[in-house]
């Protein structure tokens, strides 16, 4: 199972990634595995306000649709257009041109209460 | 042996959870003068007295009239071979099928209806159908709702009032604005919808033809939605649409309408049939169930049920609509009746109608105290201003059998004088004598008793 160490992690499977004051946000390749093949993500535009641990939006696999949380709390100033035509890029590489949104944060504390590789590991009873 | 599931332990756990002593406080809120008491006061009859007695309501009924009345219901010729077909026990069962590998003919069906809703209407995709065209038009609504994550939804005037009664009881309980734009000579108030319309309206709902039977000007009204980025639904008659530009041409996002007068009789108004297309964009976040058309694994062709990650089943509270069935019998009846008619037959009928109307119209518009009400163009329907209360109108005409049309003043406050007449191709020239003759007479009448 690969679990980047640099990354930050939920318990509902998304990671972030966090640069400057920008943080990026996926599901983990755990997720993508378990979803199986993608077919559809409904994701927010920019511009659009997300809260912490609330939804920002869905994921579509053949059989089961599920909801995506945000990390953090900010507003979204990227979303990852590829995803529309290519929803599998999700399955073929979650932590890199699977990304979904970036969002700007507005309290960087917020991501102590995330979970490091190594509890996210743990979290996946590795 | 009343069929109730669950035992009393079931029930005290039930009430002990929601917080309720017993079943007399859960319906606490229904008045006690409307509650039963006792048994149900059901009597028992042999068959052969049941059958009388259901007979006897039956002959009660008034079929032979002759029907100017539309408002949404149409009374059009329906081809003998249209009951036929539909009639077949594989038909006649039918329901929304999940088993796609026990269902092909319904599933196939289903597929060629929406395939025809999509060419009537030049819209990409269609579901497999709603109850009838209001609850068509507040699925729209709330999708619409969905899609843009904004609060406010506009309707015109015009559009079907019984539709936007439908849509008012569908938002009730929900954070959002519904404004209703009032109409300007039988049309949607264009200066009227332009200062209602901002960038939190979610939707804007018109319907061509109106209430009134009348055209409307569809470009403004697509301009002033879009600017905003609102979704524009527009509610169609099927029937009127075969002569018209399609919504998709006019740049709609979404498409419903009533599907009754594609085959199936008035019926003392139902069983009715809603359609419902859009954009292809907008596929996921449309209700009902959609039929696909897909090759099995050795190549051959197949149809499923498809994107019903949207639906209750597996969706839950999340779903994009709470409806997962279909008017699959009525759905088969318009699909087996367009399938009969074919784009010319269709065309025709339209004509045929429209003709009609033009006619029937223009010799009504000619009688002492009568005139039309409004001077906009129209296609098979159109109101009329009357001399005394259309509803004294309809009430008079109802006794030489005619059913002249649909009194507006139900619906519209200071329009107790307006008729709206419908006509189909099924309406004879003799008919359509009888109307204005009976219409005439009525005339004469108040002029002799005003003298």
């Amino acid at each position: 199972m690969n679990v980047p160490v640099d990354l930050k992690y939920t318990k509902e499977h998304e990671w972030v990634k966090v640069e400057g004051n920008i943080a990026t946000v996926g599901i983990t390749d755990w997720a993508q595995g378990e979803l199986g093949d993608i077919v559809f993500v409904e994701l927010p535009a920019a511009g659009l306000a997300v809260a912490q641990m609330e939804t920002f939006g869905t994921i579509e696999a053949v059989k089961a649709v599920s909801d995506l949380f945000s990390p953090v709390t900010g507003k979204v100033t990227e979303v990852n257009a590829a995803l529309e035509d290519e929803p599998m890029l999700i399955n073929r590489d979650p932590y890199g041109e699977g990304w979904m949104i970036k969002v700007e944060v507005a309290d960087a504390s917020q991501l102590e209460q995330l979970l490091d590789a190594g509890a996210y590991k743990e979290l996946l009873g590795e | 042996m009343p069929y109730i599931p669950n035992t009393d332990d079931d029930r005290r756990k039930m009430f002990d959870k929601i917080g309720v002593k017993n079943f007399d406080e859960l319906i606490d809120n229904i008045p006690e003068k409307l509650r039963v008491k006792g048994e149900l006061d059901i009597p028992a009859l042999p068959e052969m007295e049941l059958l009388n007695e259901i007979e006897g309501l039956a002959r009660r009924n008034r079929t032979d009239q002759v029907c100017f009345a539309g408002g949404g219901v149409y009374d059009h010729f329906i081809p003998a071979a249209v009951g036929t077909i539909i009639g077949r026990p594989e038909f006649t069962t039918a329901y929304t099928p999940y088993q796609a590998e026990v269902s092909q003919g319904t599933l196939q069906v289903i597929y060629e209806f929406q395939t025809h809703i999509c060419r009537l209407t030049g819209m990409e995709i269609a579901n497999a159908s709603m109850y009838d065209g209001a609850t068509a038009a507040a699925e729209a609504v709330v999708m619409a709702l969905g899609v843009t994550k904004k609060k406010k939804v506009v309707l015109s005037e015009t559009v079907n009032p019984l539709y936007r009664e439908v849509i008012q009881t569908y938002l009730s309980g929900r954070e959002v604005e519904l404004v209703t734009v009032p109409f300007k000579d039988g049309l949607t108030d264009l200066n009227r919808l332009e200062d209602t319309v901002d960038e939190n309206t979610a939707c804007v709902l018109v319907g061509q033809p109106n209430f009134f039977g009348l055209l409307e000007e569809l470009d403004l009204v697509v301009e002033t939605a879009h600017k905003v980025n609102a979704l524009l639904i527009i509610a169609v008659d099927p029937i009127a649409q075969a002569l018209l530009k399609t919504p998709a041409d006019y740049g709609a996002d979404i498409v419903v309408g009533e599907g009754q007068p594609l085959g199936m009789p008035p019926s003392f108004g139902g069983p009715l049939l809603g359609f419902f297309a859009a954009r292809k964009k907008l596929a996921r976040n449309m209700p009902g169930r959609i039929t696909a058309c897909t090759v099995d694994v050795d190549g051959k062709t197949g149809f499923v049920l498809t994107l019903q990650t949207r639906e209750q089943h597996i969706r839950r509270d999340k779903a994009s609509s709470n409806i997962c069935t279909n008017q699959a019998l009525c759905a088969t009846t318009a699909a087996v009746y367009m399938s009969l008619l074919g784009k010319t037959g269709l065309t025709r009928v339209a004509l045929l109608s429209a003709e009609k109307a033009q006619q029937a119209a223009a010799r009504i518009d000619g009688l002492d105290g009568f005139e039309l009400y409004f001077k906009a163009p129209f296609v098979r329907e159109f109101a009329v201003k009357t001399p005394r209360p259309a509803r004294e109108v309809i009430a008079s005409l109802l006794k030489k059998n005619i059913l002249p049309g649909v009194n507006a003043g139900r619906w519209f406050k200071g329009l107790d004088d307006c008729l709206i007449v419908a006509l189909t191709e099924k309406r004879t020239g003799p008919e359509i004598d009888l109307l204005v003759k009976g219409l005439k007479e009525l005339a004469a009448r108040d002029v002799v008793s005003r003298m």
